[in-house]
């Protein structure tokens, strides 16, 4: 029953997403749903790693930022960098290259756990970050990679309803192959390394492989993030790779709820609404110090994020119902005395 | 002057720093657990308020205790007001951190502004040494040397000497046993985070006279820290010194004979310490 109705849901979903674009005004469409669905491919693929491998990854921005940084080089740019191949070599090349790094962040992370994961991954994407800054010839240096407006078959496509459909479909095709994979034996090795790694390596799992090839899905899905945030913004510089964009992508799926992937995309609407709305907000030009506050009292109040208040009645009465039982359960312990203690 | 000597001696100051700002972001680390990932604020905090009480004063002394006093406030602050609170629950406690960092360094840039400042030197310390075989070199960064070292060999002294620095290290082998046994390891953690703020603010102000400081610095600084404590092993005042003399050595001599790379040379070292020795070249167990 569950699952019929989370099936209804998606599918109510989707239908409103794509009779979307005729409700809104242009500056809507663009710098809102366009960038949310974008922003929100990338914090999926963290949110995926914490599900799929129980890994907290702060890679992923950069794993996003080397798809784009890879396509704006090899593929068609203006500032004369790199072979300027087609966009249809270009992409798939650009693909490659950001998941073998993907999966090779995976493979120096696989080995750890919790902050000591957080630790490394944020170490390696700040790297990345300070590579990309320094470096002239491939990276374009400070102020990164133009390439103008992107054209397929003749047609500039970033732009407005078209670009939304592509983005749109992008993100449909992913979450519907996410749900699939739950339902695989991968998915479910991997949601069991994501519980209880220790369990799923004494079943005989390889945990460690299993964990690179949860680094390197999540890779495509934040590679998808990547390109289309490269040909929504039509550059990429070293800014969409620091470390206030790597907070950021964390603050978008802890804003949604970090538990399920698709929660991102509510994530990223809130952070674009945020973005958008804050100087009215805040009065001021204080976004972070309001962003900030705001994850602050996300991470305090709530761990699951604005999904986890969403559905808090359910939850909360299934914890009150848990903490009873464990009260009565206490009560029986302490009235049955000693002798109970070796049940 | 010889460019490899210069280079080398650049190095050691800048390794100077990265200790004197890793360690305590280490040993906060191996102590409770927890990843202070606003560490690298706290450094540009102490920077700036040294800078603003020097000014006020004209005492570079004054101007260090200020910043190391407010660094070691607001460290003991979102100790106790955030992490504190979430004791054991690891992430959380990160992603707190991470909050608050967000803030204080916007908050930095209302108050100070996108400037770059440097804190007038204390004018006896503001000489070239002359080194006979490389020639001269300012005396205010060996100087800088010299107070890395003063300080290892005192934090050396607390943690192996004393009392305290007995919990402290009982605290990075196991907390909760030293817990059990009726350790008060919550002020422990109380006067580490403290230590590791002033410490940090500190570092801030030297290198606000040495070098510069400006908005970015927290962040470059807290990356530093990072990978100090990943190559050196969490918690070990040996390891943080190792990792930040490697990590200050390579971003010298990278900048000077790789300026587009340098970075790579530091991810590189990082990269070949997790496979070989993945918690890293001091180990896992024990401070000093």
């Amino acid at each position: 029953m569950m699952a019929s109705r989370n099936l209804g849901a998606a599918i109510a979903a989707c239908g409103l997403m794509i009779v979307l674009p005729g409700f809104l005004s242009p500056f809507w469409l663009t710098q809102i749903a366009i960038q949310s669905l974008c922003l929100g491919m990338v914090a999926a693929s963290l949110s995926f790693l914490m599900r799929y491998s129980g890994q907290l990854s702060l890679a992923q921005t950069s794993v996003a930022g080397v798809a784009s940084y890879a396509l704006a080089y090899l593929g068609p740019n203006d500032v004369n960098l790199g072979p300027g191949w087609s966009m249809v070599a270009a992409v798939p090349a650009a693909f490659v290259i950001s998941i073998l790094y993907s999966g090779a962040v995976g493979t120096l992370a696989a080995r750890t756990r919790g902050v000591n994961c957080l630790m490394i991954t944020l170490a390696i994407g700040m790297s990345v970050f300070y590579l990309a800054r320094q470096n002239y010839s491939i990276f374009g240096g400070f102020r990164g990679i133009s390439i103008g407006h992107p054209q397929l078959l003749g047609l500039a496509f970033n732009d407005g309803i078209p670009f939304y459909y592509l983005c749109l479909a992008i993100v449909i095709v992913s979450c519907v192959l996410v749900a699939y994979l739950e339902e695989t034996p991968l998915g479910l090795a991997l949601r069991a390394v994501g519980s209880s790694p220790e369990r799923t390596e004494a079943d005989g799992y390889s945990v460690g492989v299993l964990k690179v090839v949860a680094a390197m899905l999540a890779g495509a899905l934040a590679s998808c993030g990547g390109i289309l945030l490269l040909w929504y913004h039509a550059r990429i510089s070293p800014g969409a790779i620091g470390v206030s964009s790597i907070i950021g992508t964390l603050i978008v799926a802890v804003l949604g709820g970090i538990q399920r992937p698709i929660n991102a995309f509510l994530g990223a609407f809130l952070y674009v609404l945020l973005d958008n709305y804050a100087i009215d907000l805040a009065g001021s030009e204080r976004f972070q110090t309001l962003v900030g506050s705001i994850f602050l009292a996300v991470v305090v109040l709530s761990p699951n994020g604005v999904a986890g208040l969403l559905v808090w009645p359910r939850d909360g009465t299934k914890a009150l119902a848990r903490v009873k039982h464990c009260r009565c359960a206490a009560r029986k312990e302490r009235i049955g005395g000693p002798s109970s203690i070796g049940q | 002057m010889n460019q490899l000597a210069l280079v080398f001696l650049n190095g050691i100051t800048l390794a100077s720093l990265y200790f004197l700002v890793a360690t305590g972001f280490s040993l906060t680390f191996g102590l409770m657990r927890t990843v202070n990932l606003a560490h690298g604020s706290f450094y540009l905090l102490g920077g700036y308020v040294g800078y603003t009480v020097s000014e006020q004063t004209g005492s570079w002394v004054l101007g260090a205790l200020g910043g190391g006093a407010a660094a070691a406030l607001g460290s003991l602050l979102l100790h106790q007001l955030l992490l504190a609170r979430y004791d054991g629950q690891t992430l959380r406690q990160a992603l707190a951190s991470i909050a608050v960092s967000t803030i204080v360094a916007d908050q930095m840039l209302a108050a100070w502004g996108a400037e770059t400042y440097q804190i007038e030197p204390p004018p006896q310390l503001d000489w070239t040494i002359v080194l006979s075989p490389i020639g001269g070199y300012s005396f205010l960064r060996v100087s800088t040397l010299l107070l890395a070292v003063v300080a290892a060999i005192l934090l050396w002294l607390l943690l192996v000497r004393t009392r305290l620095g007995m919990m402290i290290r009982a605290g990075v082998d196991d907390s909760s046993i030293v817990r059990a046994l009726g350790v008060p390891i919550l002020s422990v953690f109380a006067f580490a985070a403290a230590l590791a703020g002033a410490m940090a603010g500190i570092a801030g102000v030297v290198c606000g006279s040495v070098l510069s400081l400006a908005p970015g610095d927290d962040t470059h600084f807290l990356l530093m820290s990072l990978i100090v404590v990943i190559i050196g092993g969490v918690g070990r005042l040996s390891g943080a010194a190792i990792g930040a003399l490697l990590v200050g050595l390579l971003e010298q001599f990278g900048l000077a004979y790789l300026p587009t790379y340098s970075v790579v040379l530091t991810f590189a070292l990082m990269v070949a310490v997790l496979a070989i020795r993945p918690d890293g070249i001091r180990g896992s167990r024990g401070v000093a």
